[in-house]
């Protein structure tokens, strides 16, 4: 009686084919995805917070009502194109290593006259509100658009902030005992749900950290930057929060865009 | 007036491929913000000219994504010609814009 | 409101003569029975959508499978001569009926739409063309995903 049982058990199993096909594979499903968002990236949302970057940037606003036409993003006062690429870098007026939005808020406090303590109020969207910075890193961002990420390591600094940007990456910590590099780090393709998780230490997969950034997101329809997405990592990992264009996060970019330099940025781009 | 959609306009042969990215949040009613339910809101009509006459028109509900993008195909369009594409939503709110269609780069 | 039989039959006589002697559409037509409608069936009742035939001219481009379904693409494209319109309808969706695309002058029956998937469905699409109704579908999946950017 149990042998028939087991005969039958096997040759109903053998019959079953969804046990014996595969299920779609991780690299497959992947693929799927980034074909995905190459259709959605060819009239990306992102586009209306380019213009809207535009007009902030060019717009004589704040308390000293000036345009931010004099910012110097690495490259010069009023130099947009590729400077995106090209940070984040040293910048002597401040002594610190500055990441793009970071340095775009130090142009709206020194030439404009907002407060810092106004912009790190709310620093990240919401369905109903887009941040300035925001907008205008979009914009600064997509003057950048197929260029090579080239973080210049030639100040002592720079090569600091690439230091201790991956002592960061690497920091365990946390009620979890979390770091980055848990995620994104040396140990082989990881994922979470549907989602692959690159890893951000090897320059082959590096790129993924920085691509697509400042992007659309599609869960609630908003336009996100580095900062917020770095910032969101930190709340992932139970660590605690980074203060809105923090010297930290400017060390972390600094260590991640490093490990993608030679590859071409695509410009603000779609995010799960 | 609401936000500016973006239009582009470019010429495949005699065809002019035409894509529109608008500012729009398209609530569907069914979602939350701080505890309540933000309102009904969304592009109900589209429609577009060429060189003033009506070619393409839409109705649309809430469940078409927030910012839209459409794409619609005019045969017969050259470079110069003038593409103006209006919407309208469930408020009343209405958006017009317009560009000219760029011949092949 | 509950409407006879006969009122709605003259409505609908009503709308499409309206059609036909001013083929420039009207702003205000927006079909709210048609949008309010919970299945796709009585979506295509409240537009006047009888009998469609299957058709293979008619071309539905979407994702196998929409890593977001909040905003998953669809191209339509219809093949069949004369077609004057192309309505969508997302199966699962709680409103199914999406929208209606209607083309004049020109205009070459083809649609980019990006719409929000409620969950995995069919796609389906009705194309009216020379005063009769075809149809066809496909199958969209949709996965929420993990917790990255």
């Amino acid at each position: 009686m149990r042998h028939a049982l087991m005969v039958g058990l096997a040759a109903a199993l053998a019959a079953a084919p969804w046990l014996t096909a595969s299920a779609q594979t991780e690299d497959e499903v992947n693929a799927e995805f980034e074909k995905f968002r190459a259709v959605l990236e060819q009239d990306n949302p992102a586009e209306l917070w380019e213009v809207k970057g535009e007009q902030l940037w060019k717009t004589p606003r704040g308390p000293k009502k000036a345009s931010l036409e004099k910012c110097d993003l690495g490259l010069g006062p009023g130099v947009v194109k590729g400077a995106y690429a090209q940070m984040p870098r040293y910048f002597a007026d401040v002594d610190r290593v500055m990441d793009a939005e970071a340095r775009i808020v130090h142009c709206m406090i020194t030439l404009q006259g907002y407060q810092y303590a106004d912009l790190a109020k709310a620093p990240f969207s919401s369905a109903t509100r887009t941040p300035d910075p925001v907008s205008i890193v979009t914009y600064v961002a997509a003057q950048s658009e197929g260029m090579k990420f080239a973080p210049p390591q030639s100040h002592p600094k720079e090569r600091e902030a690439y230091a201790l940007g991956k002592e960061i990456f690497n920091f365990r910590g946390g009620p979890w005992d979390f770091a980055c590099a848990s995620c994104h780090g040396l140990e082989g393709k990881k994922r979470i749900r549907t989602q692959l998780l690159p890893n951000f230490a090897d320059p082959a997969t590096a790129i993924a950290a920085v691509q697509a950034w400042p992007g659309y997101r599609m869960t609630g329809g908003v336009m996100h930057s580095l900062q917020w997405r770095l910032t969101d990592c930190f709340r992932q990992q139970r660590l605690p929060k980074p203060d809105y264009t923090s010297e930290t996060l400017s060390l972390l970019m600094t260590y991640l865009t490093v490990n993608a330099s030679g590859q071409t940025y695509k410009g603000p781009g779609i995010k799960r | 007036m609401a936000d500016p959609m973006k239009i582009r306009a470019t010429l495949q042969g005699d065809v002019a491929d035409v894509r529109v990215l608008m500012a729009h949040p398209m609530e569907t009613g069914q979602r939350k913000q701080a505890g309540k339910v933000v309102p009904l809101h969304f592009i109900q009509t589209i429609t577009a000219t060429l060189n003033g006459k009506q070619v393409f028109a839409a109705d649309i509900s809430q469940a078409i994504s927030r910012n839209p993008v459409f794409a619609f195909k005019v045969k017969g369009a050259k470079a110069g010609d003038k593409i103006a594409i209006t919407w309208k939503d469930n408020t009343g709110d209405t958006r017009s814009d317009e560009t000219t269609v760029r011949g092949d780069s | 409101m509950i409407q006879t039989r006969r009122t709605i039959t003259l409505g609908l006589v009503a709308a499409l003569g309206a059609v036909l002697l001013n083929p420039v559409r009207a702003l205000a037509a927006w079909n709210d029975g048609a949008f309010k409608a919970r299945s796709t069936m009585d979506g295509m009742k409240a537009l006047g959508i009888s009998n469609p035939q299957d058709s293979s001219d008619i071309v539905i481009r979407a994702p196998e499978i929409a890593e977001n379904g909040a905003v998953v693409p669809i191209d339509v494209t219809s093949n069949i001569p004369g077609t004057t319109s192309i309505s969508v309808f997302i199966e699962k969706n709680p409103f199914p009926y999406t929208g209606s695309f209607e083309f004049a002058a020109g205009a070459v029956p083809f649609v980019h739409l990006r719409a929000k998937v409620g969950e995995s469905t069919p796609v389906r699409v009705v194309v009216a063309a020379g005063g009769k109704f075809y149809t066809a579908a496909k199958d969209v999946k949709v996965t929420i995903g993990g917790c990255g950017g």
